[in-house]
């Protein structure tokens, strides 16, 4: 048998506080989400099913040095319904998408899109500057760019010695 | 009427195998007037370089291809970044030589117009 030096193993390699943090704020995001999600087709839901109904597209959080940028996937809107307001560190898209009544008269096969009002709410992890907020809708997608605030931009921060 | 049915009976999103490749699929909307099939697909990121529409005797296979996510640090993400197909048998009774297709922000628009003689008409006595 050989002895062997015993290291103490560091915990916190295995799970980085990061990945914590981030679970929580995947939490926090839930709280967003309503029942909606659990129905995936306008197909599924009858008239026993009123309540759960809900278009919920999808939404992601990007991050880089100088902005967060957040991407919502809703094709098929004209610019003019979509809304985009920021209130509390909240950025909140909703939007209305219209029945197209080309189609009115025409039997319907298949009808799998979800049509209405649709509304997501996004919690910002960090300060931005309100007032150079862009946003573009190209090939259905809503990109919104928060450029972040001064305080809220990494910095350096020199060390002096005495 | 047998109309436009499809080939593979998935879940609107759940990712088809194809070869090594996995694809999502997109939902659609399919109407029928008395001339022609409207199809809609919601291809969110695609744009008309990135369609990809083929026709196989009465196979119709839409492929979407996306741009590639920009590089930034990703926080929170519930969109799925594989790329869209989906395969449709046609009903014999489409003119599949005037097969338009239109794509505007991310909603593909596709007219198979009926061939002539299976559009109702009425039949004179002479």
């Amino acid at each position: 048998m050989t002895l062997t030096r015993w290291h103490k193993p560091n915990l916190w390699n295995a799970v980085p506080a990061r990945r914590i943090a981030s679970l929580r704020d995947e939490v926090d995001n839930l709280f967003n989400l309503t029942f909606g999600r659990l129905l995936q087709s306008p197909q599924d839901s009858g008239p026993g099913t009123q309540l759960l109904e809900g278009w919920f597209p999808a939404v992601d959080l990007f991050e880089d040095k100088e902005s967060l940028v957040v991407r919502a996937e809703v094709p098929g809107m004209k610019k003019e319904d979509i809304e985009i307001s920021l209130h509390d560190g909240y950025l909140t898209v909703s939007g209305e998408r219209k029945q197209d009544q080309t189609y009115a008269a025409a039997e319907t096969y298949r009808s799998e899109r979800w049509l209405g009002r649709f509304q997501r709410t996004i919690s910002l992890p960090c300060q931005v500057d309100a007032d150079k907020i862009k946003a573009a809708y190209t090939d259905g997608i809503l990109t919104v760019t928060l450029p972040k605030a001064e305080e809220a931009k990494p910095k350096q921060i020199p060390i002096t010695v005495k | 009427m047998n109309a436009v049915a499809q080939q593979n009976e998935r879940p609107v999103c759940a990712q088809a195998a194809d070869g090594e490749r996995e694809y999502l699929t997109p939902r659609v909307n399919i109407f029928e007037t008395p001339d022609r099939y409207v199809l809609e697909a919601e291809l969110p990121g695609v744009n008309k370089d990135g369609l990809d529409i083929s026709l196989d005797n009465n196979v119709l296979t839409i492929v979407g291809r996306r741009t590639a996510d920009p590089g930034a640090n990703v926080l929170y993400r519930e969109s799925e970044s594989a790329d869209f197909r989906r395969v449709f048998e046609l009903d014999p009774a489409i003119d599949t030589g005037k097969i338009a297709a239109k794509i505007d922000q991310g909603i593909l628009n596709l007219v198979l117009p009926k061939t002539e003689k299976v559009q109702p008409r009425r039949i004179s006595v002479a």
